[in-house]
């Protein structure tokens, strides 16, 4: 009899198809870490003596730190050494430029991964192609792209400044807007924050800077998207988004990388404000190379995001989908100082074949009438390990402060493992904290049950697994939810083999 | 032309100490037209028949052969023994949180239409007739947009399983132990929807413990297994037997 069972289609590797190498030349620094080389990379892109002295600080922070080693992942020792801090595409070392001089190879790099980055392309909707998989395309979007260390595209900047919305890279951001680069840079993660944070503080490249204007409604979904394609280098770009009183912002993240043997790190910082009365919605979609079916090569995705509800009525939404990288080390935080200020944190994460993920959030509660909601999903297929980490912690002048965290795990085959390490810190006894957890498999009882309808095994288990993750595809700007259930279903080939 | 023929099967489970021999030569045709009730005693194998069947994993086929319309099932992956048109009601329904009832359904019924080369439905016209045929089963039209037996009541779950048969219409249907949990009202909403199911082309085959669901689905044939074979068959009158002497008396 030929069955297929769970445990038999835990086998075989995933297809990644954004894995392919662009051809293009580029000015890389060799390989290693000084003083020189932050210099450096702040004289290329020619700041002002603030801003390569708040880096110096960091470098020198970032030296007389350890690396982080609580999390559940393993990994052989980092040589910081033997990476390259910078490079960026020849032909726009001298930043960037209109949408009509940007390299042609590099425009057909991101025609290749589906990023509208004609703006009358974005206009009338761009179908979706495999590699796309886990990126923003659609209509209506405007998108800065970063290419290894430097920004190499902003769409829609014209409609953008009519609604007096900034959304530039940061590099241009600290020429154009210095007085809020100076304000907000490091308000909400500090330079010596934790180790990642430092080294990204002192050698970040590039990234996007966005400031809403008091009471607008930015007119469309700003995304940015992020490449690394240079052998050996890291990837640490910055983001920066400030929204004034009164305004809303939906931004979206994706990721890729080509397939490469050797191990790449990706050191990012994400920091948001929202002021008083402000909505910030950050979604990501995370498709890093993962590595080979073995665990050869792959991204070690090592990210700081926090988001700071200043003012009062504030709300900062997270919502993330994750599925690449080989190792994932990141915990999107918000700190709730504005009172009824409110944090979310909505999360899927997927791990397949030697993927380990240690991932989470943290609600940190000062103000009164504070609320936050945790919703995370951990699906685990191969051998892979995935690990949910959560910090909810209430100060004592968060009166009637109200948590809600709900943990899922949901094991395919038994390889795998989930693991949930929730932290509860409560200093007011007028705190509400509820938590839920739960971890259950895809049973071969499902799996039949779908089987005996007609319905073929790996749609079967692609249907079992979104609908796990339902409440949480929700919470995406429509055209990403979409693209999240065809990306876990890409991420799920090799278990469902 | 018989529908379905199983002849000497014997079949295993599969258990942490080894294999398990359950089903010893079975024998079993079912023509177009007919309802054939399997009854017997605990452990007889009455589930394994659906189980191996339908092709549930945790089973091996040790000998013997099941066809359905002359195409071999037993070398079929489940999925494909469903597009030839076998149907398994399931003894214990299974919840799939987060998957639409509604959801579910259309998935089911464009892969058996793909499979066999027919045009999808409609989803409009699908889901309109989903919902009729829901509100004559009693069944609240707002479960279909529930996750498939999330949080259902036994009777709903079982309500369930008819009301896909009622709407994949495939040539052969399973019934294992639908009957059981039920309640006479439920019970009688479940015949019912056999009884609206039964064409001169398809056929059925009813586990079943107890004779009780035989006063409302009218069996053309009853057979008494035990030990892993038909030891006999006769029609409707031998369950009244059944029921009145029990399974002593034939074993």
């Amino acid at each position: 009899m030929s069955n297929s069972s769970v445990d038999d289609l835990v086998e075989a590797g995933s297809e990644y198809h954004a894995g392919f190498v662009t051809d293009v030349e580029s000015e890389t620094l060799p390989p290693g870490l000084d003083e020189s080389v932050v210099r450096y990379i702040s004289a290329q892109k020619k700041e002002p003596q603030w801003l390569t002295e708040w880096r110096l600080k960091a470098f020198a922070q970032w030296q007389e730190m350890r690396e982080p080693k609580w999390a559940h992942v393993h990994y052989p020792p980092i040589n910081f050494q033997d990476i390259s801090y910078y490079s960026a595409p020849k032909s726009q070392t001298d930043g960037p430029r209109s949408l009509d001089e940007v390299d042609p190879e590099l425009l057909r790099t991101y025609e290749k991964l589906g990023i509208p980055l004609h703006e009358q392309a974005a206009l009338a909707g761009v179908v979706p192609d495999p590699a796309a998989i886990g990126t923003p395309a659609g209509a209506n979007v405007a998108v800065d792209v970063v290419f290894d260390s430097v920004s190499i595209a902003t769409t829609f900047k014209e409609t953008l400044a009519e609604a007096g919305v900034i959304f530039c890279p940061i590099s241009e951001a600290v020429h154009s807007h210095p007085e809020l680069v100076q304000k907000y840079l490091g308000s909400v993660i500090p330079q010596r924050d934790n180790y990642y944070a430092a080294l990204n503080s002192a050698v970040f490249s590039d990234g996007s800077f966005v400031y809403i204007p008091k009471g607008v409604r930015c007119p469309m979904e700003l995304s940015t998207y992020f490449r690394i394609n240079e052998r050996n280098t890291g990837q640490f770009e910055r983001t920066l988004i400030i929204a004034d009183e009164g305004s809303h912002v939906s931004y979206l993240e994706g990721c890729t990388a080509p397939m490469r043997d050797e191990n790449q790190l990706h050191a990012a910082v994400v920091e948001l404000v929202a002021l008083g009365d402000a909505q910030i919605k950050y979604s990501t979609v995370q498709n890093w190379y993962p590595g080979d079916e073995n665990g050869k090569g792959g991204i070690y995705n090592f990210v700081t995001k926090r988001g700071l509800c200043a003012g009062p009525r504030a709300k900062i939404s997270w919502t993330q989908v994750e599925t690449g990288s080989a190792i994932t080390w990141k915990y999107p935080s918000v700190v709730l100082r504005g009172d009824e200020s409110v944090g979310e944190f909505y999360s899927v994460a997927l791990t397949n074949n030697r993927q380990q993920a240690d991932t989470g959030t943290k609600m940190i509660h000062m103000g009164k009438n504070t609320k936050s909601t945790i919703v995370s999903k951990g699906i685990s297929a191969g051998g892979s390990e995935n690990c949910y980490r959560g910090l909810v912690r209430i100060s004592p002048t968060a009166h009637n402060a109200r948590n809600f965290t709900q943990c899922d795990s949901l094991l395919i085959g038994d390889q795998c493992g989930a693991h949930t390490f929730p932290y509860i810190e409560n200093k007011n006894n007028s705190a509400t904290i509820e938590h839920e957890a739960s971890t259950s498999k895809v049973s071969d009882d499902q799996l039949f049950a779908c089987q005996q309808r007609g319905i073929e095994t790996e749609q079967a288990v692609s249907m079992i697994v979104n609908g796990f993750c339902k409440e949480v595809f929700r919470e995406l700007p429509m055209e990403f939810a979409v693209e999240a259930g065809k990306l876990l279903e890409v991420s799920l080939e090799g278990a469902v083999g | 032309m018989s529908l379905l023929n199983v002849s000497d099967l014997h079949a295993s489970v599969v258990t942490d100490e080894g294999a398990q021999p359950i089903l010893k030569g079975l024998t079993l045709e079912v023509k177009p037209g007919e309802v054939h009730a399997i009854m017997g005693p605990n452990g007889s194998g009455k589930s394994t028949l659906a189980n191996v069947l339908s092709g549930r994993p945790g089973y091996t086929v040790d000998a013997g052969s099941a066809t359905l319309d002359g195409q071999g099932l037993l070398e079929l992956e489940p999925f494909e023994r469903a597009q030839l048109g076998l149907f398994l009601a399931f003894q214990y329904p299974v919840e799939i949180p987060g998957v639409s009832n509604m959801e579910f359904l259309k998935a089911s019924i464009d892969s058996l239409a793909r499979a066999r080369g027919n045009e999808q439905p409609n989803t409009a016209t699908f889901m309109k007739q989903v919902r009729e045929l829901a509100g004559s089963l009693d069944l609240d039209p707002a479960f279909l947009k529930r996750g498939v037996n999330e949080g259902f009541s036994g009777g709903e779950k079982k309500r369930n399983e008819i009301m896909q048969l009622l709407l994949l219409q495939p040539k052969l249907a399973l019934l294992d132990e639908t009957d059981s949990g039920l309640d006479i009202d439920a019970l009688k909403v479940v015949a019912e929807g056999v009884n609206r199911y039964r064409r001169a082309d398809n056929g059925v085959v009813l586990i079943t413990h107890y004779q009780r669901l035989l006063d409302y689905i009218v069996p053309d044939f009853v057979h008494v297994l035990s030990n892993g074979k038909i030891i006999e068959s006769g029609d409707k009158s031998l369950a009244l037997e059944l029921e009145a002497k029990g399974y002593a008396w034939l074993t």
